[in-house]
């Protein structure tokens, strides 16, 4: 390149957190929806939340929290210029995606299996709590999962920019900013751990 | 290179995995709390092991500690506008 680019490191992270604010209210409606169902149902809360995975949903809160560390560690690998380090963390995040989504498939599969699922005859024919809390656990976690297969699209852009070498020691805010959505990933899922699977 | 001057905080891998064990220490402390017979006091002990948690997400993985009045602000905004939708919509929804 010729010519020299403009970078405006602090506008591009601003415009980042600007976006994830909007995410958080995103997913602060659903909860709010959460809470709100929650005491209008108390008892059929707890009885539906008894029949999830708890070995799913700790195993994959283990996972995420792996990976942000990974991720927060690849920033600081580009930081400090170890390229072949920051290539190999940001592999391991995406793994730890893949991974995260695999264990979806197999809890998915398994509920659906046991006629769980949205508009499902079993769930019709239950009491209306229940159908209530699964509708918005397939909701909340499948817009969840969306955003992980998102974030983990926008990692293996990033990472093969800094294979490219378009993401390097002084300019880093590619990644900087993927690292930032991936740990709002795992943000969301610290708060739908303890409310799907844990709290009754 | 950038036209604002910015002085790049790293954190050290040091510091990351003992965030990262804290975060397992509670992901921990959450199931084992989540399986004693509190009744109602699940939900809000989960829930505060929860902002504990998301605070350290943000205080360290996110850099929140080493950004400027600006982003810091806008969180304080952000976190006290979701506070608002939630506290007012349980005004109306509790006391009905």
């Amino acid at each position: 390149m010729t010519q020299p680019t403009h970078k405006d490191y602090a506008g591009a992270k601003l415009g980042m957190w600007l976006f994830l604010f909007s995410e958080m209210l995103l997913f602060g409606g659903l909860f709010l929806l959460y809470g709100v169902y929650l005491a209008r149902y108390p008892q059929e809360f707890t009885t539906a939340s008894r029949h999830m995975h708890l070995f799913f949903g700790t195993l994959n809160t283990a996972i995420l929290i792996t990976s942000s560390m990974l991720v927060a560690m690849a920033l600081t690998a580009i930081q400090r210029n170890q390229r072949r380090l920051t290539l190999w963390l940001l592999g391991g995040t995406i793994f730890c995606a893949a991974v995260f989504m695999f264990n979806k498939y197999l809890e998915w599969s398994d509920e659906f299996g046991r006629g769980i699922y949205p508009n499902s005859p079993k769930l019709a024919a239950g009491p209306p709590g229940e159908s209530v809390f699964y509708g918005l656990y397939y909701l909340t976690v499948g817009l969840h999962g969306l955003h992980v297969l998102v974030g983990g699209t926008v990692l293996t852009v990033v990472a093969v920019r800094v294979w490219r070498g378009d993401v390097h020691a002084g300019d880093y805010i590619w990644l900087e900013n993927g690292a930032l959505y991936w740990h709002l990933v795992d943000l969301f899922w610290i708060f739908i751990f303890p409310l799907y699977y844990l709290v009754l | 290179m950038s036209s604002d001057s910015h002085a790049p905080h790293i954190v050290g891998y040091g510091k990351l995995i003992a965030v990262w064990l804290g975060l397992l220490f509670f992901t921990g402390l959450t199931v084992w709390v989540s399986r004693q017979q509190t009744g109602i006091g699940h939900v809000w002990g989960s829930l505060a092991i929860s902002v504990v948690k998301s605070g350290l997400v943000i205080t360290f993985y996110m850099h929140m500690r080493h950004e400027g009045w600006l982003l810091r602000s806008l969180l304080f905004v952000a976190l006290l506008t979701l506070a608002i939708f939630i506290g007012f919509t349980f005004f109306d929804v509790l006391y009905r």
